[in-house]
């Protein structure tokens, strides 16, 4: 720690950081533009001037930039200075100087960094009566709305799309006051993250398209803390809902996981909770190929009890509901009739993955030890379209090394100056992936195979790391050179990282992956490993006992069970449609609960509405293995019921739980791999000074009047059992602890900005830790030999890949916007989905004798698919990429099966 | 599409620096050199050439005003504003060049010869009012002067 004095006392400030971090994290209100904790400094703006003396004789200072200069042991400062307060005064009247002054038409008014900045420092008086400068805006495609006339040239927008996130379409254009921020045309922004514009941009230059469409003040907003279910990354999101209908995410700062950020999916991929496909009342259907009627939740559950007294019943349970929602199926049909929910070879995958994890000696690492890993070897995995904010991370894990052999001459913080002395210089990173990744640009090599070919390129690095290892046999002499440089990179640096994962859909990738990992944690060192999985409780589901579907056909054909309960789950996308049809088939009754209506809600004998997360509280465990609890937004309204409430209410354990926590607790006794989910959150019952926490801001207008069209009385508002939140604006406005943290605002901080207020320092942790629990930590040693005769590593390198004349293998690719089951219901992101494809070699498919454009036809289990062929140069012969489960693909691929295609015959 | 001219040049200045990037200032004035200025197309092709996205470039490119973004005419004239050549009355020696050729500042005579546009500083002080014309400084001028100037350029 070093001593600083501010206003003549002194302070203890951690060494290493410039004036306004310190500043801040002291709790002073200085003001700033153009620095961002996460993007740090360049001294742009000239807004948090301070003056600095030279010692304690010096009475007349200098003026100096608080974010450019160290907070050096003994330096004296003064904020209050007269004249470093007419320096912020002039600056932020220049800015403001061509600020169109708009607010109440800007949808940035209420949360606006500007107005707080510009409140701060005391320009209340506009002076310049001059024309301002406006200019055209951009259509920058269905997320991000442009208002150039706004700016206030930070910069920040370009340093977080360009520097930060590496997009290359989003630019600085022109000088003086003439400076543009938008792309070299109007067009779609290409980076999966540029939906962080609209935080970044301190005013409303870049703000969000899809609240536009249904605006709500930040006022307005009813908060919860969420977690994105999007991918299985769990970060941490704050959706914002008004009159019953969600209008926006924003992000939630978990410094162990997402940061300050989200990607586009996260963001955006909301809407599927307002769309009309939800289904809003029970549907029962008459005998068993009637129609299907609305009824109320008191005769569906009338008529569920009869059904389920008088029936075997067996659940499928699912990887994207919450594991009280799982585990109160679990309870109701019994652990030998629970099937998790996955297909075969998911739960095949995900089992792999949390046996690796638990029972081996690398760390499942966070997002942010993502950043942090200094050489990084990413096997099989697309991760910028199947889980976007590791690419994000792993876009700050490759400046890792230049950074820290550039940061004895260069502050770390001096971004400008960093990123001129480090240049295009990188950290090591190893891709191996069948098709183009666009982490391609910035890796050290980018090596593309077939998924068994990947997994003989780990096994080899594996073995050049320790000869103990198994070594794959007869590997080319350009696979042994890229194997021989991964081994080298990876073993010297301090925090290697493995990242592999289910994308694939290859056990001897996941088996390479944990090898790599394995061999790198000895000596001392833990080596990282991250494994991706699909959805938001995939781990869960994974780390609860249960089985793939086929476990609860198998029930329902050999007669042990004559009733299947499947909860939020489309089975049609998961299994073969064989499968499926044998269930509805032989079942006697089929329960569907689910939010939406999809082709397995539209074949139940019964459907259930049940809640989205915006609607109940749940947990769910990310694919790092941490729990994380989300909360209610809005109640749910008319006969629309949490799947938990719905599965209680259904059987014998309708007394016992009465709120989410119940279930919770009841999971951590009969399961103890998931003991202390309960523990990271606060129980229904916790009050701050007597009260709940307060979901509604204290500014939330109209409370008398919404409900006009029904009755003059006000109503009541509606009752949270579940949480330790209200659904009102009585209530705590102040900071709750990190997990409850419904909105970032603090007194003179309206916009997003006031986070540093919840945070012990500026960018560091929320104070009170990080939210969620880790339940995977990895093992001291390699896995013991008993009780399965298991050698330290897994052992069997696959053959080299050879396939079948005649057949390709299905390698699948996954699309940031398309592959995702709920987010396609927004339409910004339906508007991005590419249409579906099949994707050969140049080779292949001139063999074939089809061109670009042409149509292939591809041999599935239900018949021959006829798609249009992209060529992708680089795909390796004999592998067939099939888009995941774009529109006319749901439950197409199943990885590892080799298929037939041929030129389609002209029509 | 850039010529081979062009890109050889560039090449060639490319090959003093460890990154393609570092050129990217020089290749622009190579392709003014040849074509008067530089048009989108060109901004296209280059960011191809030295890997760099077209906004990249253009960001650039636009930040120079020497590095003009729309077509000029044959000779362009850089008329001094700056402290020393307004003292000694340039405002007026504008007004003069704009009313002779008949376009404002920033703007091209109809018959494609001359190109106005007003310049912070030529770094003759000593002897303003300044102006350039393409590649030549012109000195003390007065409006006598700037008449005879004109007519050399074609």
């Amino acid at each position: 720690m070093v001593q600083i004095f501010v206003e003549n006392k002194p302070y203890e400030v951690k060494p290493d950081q410039n004036l306004l971090d310190a500043c801040l994290s002291l709790g002073f209100d200085l003001p700033y533009f153009c620095w961002h904790p996460a993007l740090h400094s360049v001294g742009a703006c000239r807004q948090c001037a301070v003056k600095q003396f030279r010692d304690e004789n010096d009475t007349s200072g200098r003026i100096v930039m608080a974010c450019m200069t160290p907070a050096a042991n003994g330096v004296r400062i003064s904020i209050d200075d007269r004249e470093a307060r007419a320096f912020r005064a002039g600056v932020i009247e220049w800015l403001m100087l061509n600020h169109p002054h708009d607010c109440p038409v800007c949808d940035e008014g209420g949360e606006c960094h500007l107005q707080d900045m510009t409140v701060m420092t005391g320009h209340s008086r506009r002076r310049y009566r001059g024309a301002k400068r406006t200019f055209i805006n951009q259509d920058l495609g269905p997320f991000v709305n442009h208002e150039m006339s706004r700016c206030i040239q930070c910069y920040r927008c370009v340093r977080f799309y360009g520097d930060y996130a590496g997009g290359g379409d989003l630019a600085a254009f022109s000088l003086r006051s003439q400076v543009y921020f938008g792309r070299h045309q109007s067009g779609v922004l290409e980076s999966p993250f540029s939906g962080n514009l609209a935080e970044i941009c301190p005013t409303g230059v870049f703000t969000d398209k899809s609240l536009k469409r249904h605006y709500a003040r930040k006022w307005d907003l009813e908060t919860a803390p969420s977690v994105c279910v999007h991918c299985a990354l769990g970060c941490n999101t704050i959706p914002g809902a008004r009159y019953g209908s969600l209008r926006r995410i924003s992000n939630r700062f978990n410094g162990a996981v997402n940061g300050y950020f989200l990607c586009d999916r996260g963001r955006y991929g909301y809407e599927f909770v307002n769309s009309p496909r939800r289904l809003r009342q029970p549907l029962l259907r008459k005998g068993r190929s009637g129609p299907a009627a609305p009824v109320s939740a008191t005769a569906a559950l009338r008529r569920l009890r009869e059904i389920i007294s008088d029936s075997r019943v067996a659940g499928i349970g699912s990887p994207r509901a919450s594991l009280e929602a799982n585990f109160a199926l679990r309870r109701l049909v019994g652990p030998a009739m629970f099937a998790s929910g996955m297909s075969e070879g998911d739960w095949r995958l995900a089992q792999k993955t949390s046996r690796i994890l638990k029972e081996g000696p690398a760390r499942s690492v966070s997002l942010d030890e993502v950043r942090r890993a200094d050489a990084v070897l990413v096997l099989g995995e697309d991760v910028t379209n199947f889980a976007p904010m590791l690419d994000l991370a792993l876009r700050q894990s490759v400046r890792q090394m230049p950074v820290r052999e550039t940061s004895g001459a260069i502050p770390p913080w001096d971004d400008k100056a960093m990123r001129e002395a480090v240049q295009q210089r990188r950290g090591p990173l190893f891709i191996a992936t069948p098709a183009p990744t666009s982490l391609d640009a910035i890796a050290t090599t980018a090596w593309r195979a077939a998924p068994d070919e990947i997994a003989r390129l780990g096994f080899m690095v594996a073995s050049l790391l320790d000869k103990s290892a198994p070594a794959p046999a007869g590997l080319g002499s350009r696979e042994r050179s890229i194997a021989t440089a991964i081994a080298a990179a990876l073993g010297e640096a301090e925090r290697p990282l493995v990242i592999a994962g289910t994308g694939l859909g290859s056990e001897a990738v996941l088996e390479a992956a944990a090898n790599v990992a394995w061999t790198l944690s000895a000596g001392g060192r833990t080596a990282g490993l991250c494994l991706t999985l699909p959805e938001a409780n995939s781990m869960g589901a994974a780390l609860m006992e249960g089985g793939p579907i086929s476990r609860a056909v198998e029930a329902i054909e050999s007669g042990s069970a004559d009733t299947v309960v499947i909860l939020e789950n489309d089975l049609c996308r998961r299994a073969a449609p064989s499968l499926v049809e044998n269930l509805f088939e032989k079942a006697r009754h089929v329960i569907v609960i689910d939010s939406l209506i999809n082709p397995t809600v539209a074949r139940a004998g019964v459907a259930l509405p049940a809640a989205t997360f915006a609607e109940s509280d749940g947990t769910f465990v990310s694919s790092e293995g941490r729990a994380q609890r989300y909360f209610k937004v809005m109640p749910p309204s008319g006969e629309v019921m949490e799947s938990w409430r719905w599965l209680a209410a259904m059987g014998p354990a309708a007394d016992a739980w009465r709120m989410v926590g119940e279930v919770a607790k009841d999971l951590e006794n009969d399961l103890p791999v998931f003991s202390g989910i309960s523990a990271a959150v606060y129980g229904a019952g916790f009050r701050i000074s007597g009260q709940k926490i307060a979901r509604q801001p204290r500014g939330y207008s109209g409370r008398t009047a919404m409900s006009a069209d029904i009755g003059v009385a006000e109503r009541q508002p509606p009752v949270d059992d579940d949480s330790p939140l209200s659904f009102s604006m009585e209530g705590f406005q102040g900071e709750p602890p990190p997990p409850l943290i419904p909105r970032y605002w603090a007194p003179g901080w309206n916009s997003v900005q006031a986070l540093n207020k919840f945070q012990e320092e500026v960018g560091g942790p929320l104070r009170g830790g990080n939210p969620g629990r880790r339940l995977i930590e990895p093992a001291p040693g390699r896995p013991e030999q008993p009780p399965a005769p298991q050698p330290p590593f897994f052992n069997l390198p696959p053959a080299p890949f050879s396939p079948p004349a005649g057949r390709w293998l299905l390698a699948p690719l996954y699309h940031t916007f398309g592959s995702e089951e709920l987010s396609i219901l927004s339409p910004g992101i339906r508007q991005l989905a590419p249409a579906a494809y099949l994707a050969l070699s140049q080779k292949d498919a001139d063999d074939l004798g089809i061109g670009a454009g042409g149509i292939a036809e591809l041999e599935t289990a239900t018949g021959f698919l006829r798609l249009p062929v992209r060529l992708a140069e680089t795909l390796p012969s004999g592998v067939a990429g099939v888009p995941v489960c774009l529109e006319g693909l749901e439950g197409i691929v199943s990885p590892g099966e080799y298929v037939r295609i041929r030129a389609a015959s002209r029509k | 599409m850039l010529s081979r001219e062009e890109k050889e040049e560039i090449e060639a200045a490319a090959a003093a620096f460890p990154v393609r990037q570092s050129v990217a200032i020089d290749a622009l004035r190579i392709v003014q050199r040849y074509r008067g200025w530089v048009p989108d197309e060109a901004i296209d092709d280059l960011g191809e050439l030295l890997e760099m996205s077209t906004a990249e470039l253009d960001g650039v490119a636009s930040f120079y005003n020497l590095i003009f973004r729309r077509p000029v005419g044959r000779h362009v004239i850089l008329a001094c504003d700056s402290v020393s050549c307004w003292l000694l009355g340039s405002d007026g020696l504008m007004e003069y060049i704009s009313g002779r050729l008949g376009i404002a500042s920033g703007q091209t005579t109809a018959d494609g010869r001359f190109t106005l546009l007003p310049s912070v500083c030529l770094g003759a002080c000593d002897r303003a009012p300044v102006m350039m014309i393409d590649d030549d400084l012109h000195t003390n001028l007065d409006a006598e002067k700037v008449d005879r100037i004109l007519e050399r350029y074609e």
